[in-house]
């Protein structure tokens, strides 16, 4: 069976979900070789079906953007001729996968919401109004794959590792990391994983303290539209929408947001939506599954207090 | 310097947007304008210019169809000093990888009438939103990539940006030439005069075929592409459900109900 490598996404070594998800995708297509850039513990690759783990040392490039990790995979590509190069599709994997499909001739899918065994990828576009199959033609195929794709499923890789030591060139060094100051983490799930979003707009008025306390009664993830985000209010990872996060969870909440079609890009996908707005007029009351017409102020700090009372 | 603004001609995103039978993006029988997420790349080469002086040059470069020229005339409204529209039947259905390569090429081309210092992009189309072109056209031309910059330096020879990741907020710098993508928090671009756009119609812009470029038909457009589109469906619209008006706190407890009785609690 051929190969489908895998690229690694981890956070201070700890492989992230998203990676198992990938790795469970793989094993439709062929079989599994996660490829691990940097000191990580590869412990969950093997446990999710990986049968080889690439391990690349990456001392002389981790200072760097995109380009060194390109050339890894290109000669991965190379050597191993896989089905596919599987990469989670945030900034940094759509970068990485554009470069490898430069360099390896081949055709390229971004942000694919599943991939079937014959490498058919489904995914949304035009702010999720339509749902499209694609599929590559040329070359080794090379799709970036969104969060919560799929549900990691363990399977026992034989994980054999192999330390893999690439060429990378000085041309792909020119673009430097020269300072990087880590986010502080919230404590709450990660707004792409999440099974339920609970996000805030112009309507808090620059206060989400409800809006975090409304999420923490759920166990959610916080998100942001635009305007709070442009307002200062929220940093930009926590945006929601065409220019940030593409989310897709069972439960979104969206609070003081009009519902611009900037916004709707990003969770119109959603399971279930519930909004909660002073405009009655808003936007965002068109794709509701529940709607309540009212000030947050008022509305989230009792839901809040219900939803506490009920869990006991 | 020489700075290179690469634009696209969308579908305006609040209109209805379609594909065609052969699953292409209808780009021609649909409201379009130029895309919303190149009009900060335009402004930040503005701000470059305004930065540098007047021996700056800000050259507009878009590959699309006959109305794109109305993508570029609203960046030289803007205030770009003028325009390339690379415009070829053989081009419609081009997917990324071709698109970088027309582009790459153009860039070259304008190279050879008085180089190129400084390539911008917007982070994403707003229809194809994949953000692959920036890091593309970078390995095309073999130069560093500056990706997705929230906060922008330039000076004669280097680019620094803030980026504002999930993980951490990075500084990253890169030496000319280079590609350089910047967010929609980068700035709020700026309108056009009454003078900019009065001036706009004495910008001159160039129309280039592939021909000009030197790039074979063959390696572009729909037949070429390294990726194809099987089926395009319309999701079905979402239909609106209940939506009560809260009333001394009614509207928290019929919420909590409604969760509860979905299993969210």
């Amino acid at each position: 069976m051929s190969e489908v490598l895998v690229l690694v996404d981890a956070v201070d070594g700890k492989v992230t979900k998203p990676t198992l998800e990938l790795l469970t995708i793989a094993r439709r297509l062929g079989e599994p070789s996660a490829v691990a850039i940097g000191s990580v513990d590869t412990a969950p690759l093997k446990a999710y079906g990986a049968a080889k783990i690439y391990t690349v040392d990456d001392a002389d490039i981790k200072d760097y953007l995109v380009a060194p990790k390109a050339e890894v995979l290109a000669q991965l590509v190379e050597k191993t001729s896989p089905a596919a190069v599987l990469l989670p599709s945030g900034g940094e994997g759509k970068e990485i996968a554009g470069r490898l499909a430069v360099k390896t001739g081949s055709g390229l899918i971004t942000d694919a919401v599943d991939v079937a065994a014959d490498g058919t990828t489904t995914q949304s576009v035009f702010a999720g109004s339509y749902t499209v199959q694609a599929k590559v033609t040329k070359g080794t195929p090379i799709i970036t794959v969104k969060p919560n794709s799929a549900t990691p499923e363990q399977a026992d890789g034989a994980g054999v590792e192999e330390e893999f030591s690439a060429t990378i060139s000085e041309q792909a060094k020119t673009a430097k990391i020269t300072k990087s100051e880590p986010r502080k983490a919230s404590g709450r799930p990660e707004l792409t994983e999440a099974a339920i979003v609970v996000s805030g707009g112009r309507g808090t008025g620059g206060d989400f303290s409800e809006v975090e306390g409304f999420a923490d009664s759920l166990g959610a993830a916080v998100g942001a539209s635009r305007a709070a985000v442009d307002s200062g209010w929220m940093p930009h990872a926590f945006q929601v929408g065409q220019t940030g996060k593409t989310v897709s969870p069972q439960l979104y909440v969206a609070n003081g947001i009009s519902g611009a079609i900037q916004h709707r890009a990003g969770m119109q996908t959603s399971k279930t939506i519930v909004a909660v707005n002073k405009d009655e007029e808003a936007p965002i009351f068109e794709l509701v599954d529940f709607g309540v017409v009212g000030d947050l102020h008022a509305v989230l700090p009792k839901a809040t207090e219900e939803i506490t009372k009920r869990k006991g | 310097m020489n700075i290179v603004v690469c634009v696209k001609y969308v579908p305006d995103a609040t209109a209805d947007r379609r594909f065609e039978d052969d699953n292409t993006v209808d780009r021609v029988g649909v409201d379009g304008l130029l895309s919303e997420l190149d009009e900060y790349a335009v402004e930040q080469a503005l701000q470059v210019k305004e930065k540098l002086g007047d021996d700056t040059e800000v050259t507009v470069l878009s590959v699309g169809p006959e109305q794109a020229t109305d993508a570029i005339r609203k960046a030289l409204q803007m205030g770009a000093d003028k325009g390339v529209h690379v415009l070829d039947d053989a081009i419609a259905g081009s997917d990324s990888l071709a698109t970088s390569l027309v582009l790459a090429e153009a860039v070259k081309k304008i190279d050879s009438s008085g180089g190129w210092d400084l390539v911008v992009c917007g982070m994403a189309s707003t229809d194809g939103s994949m953000g692959v072109v920036p890091a593309m056209l970078a390995e095309r031309l073999d130069v560093p990539a500056v990706t997705l910059g929230s906060e922008i330096e330039v000076d004669d020879s280097t680019v620094r940006i803030r980026r504002d990741g999930d993980a951490a907020t990075e500084t990253i710098e890169g030496t000319l030439p280079l590609v350089l993508s910047v967010t929609d928090q980068s700035g709020e671009a700026r309108y056009p005069s009454f003078k900019g756009i009065m001036a706009a119609k004495k910008k001159p812009v160039e129309t280039w075929s592939l021909g000009d470029l030197g790039v074979d038909a063959e390696l572009v457009g729909l037949s070429a592409a390294w990726s194809t589109v099987e089926e395009t469906a319309a999701r079905p619209p979402r239909t609106q459900g209940e939506v009560v008006t809260d009333e001394d706190g009614s509207g928290a407890t019929a919420l909590v109900e409604f969760l509860a009785s979905k299993k969210f609690i």
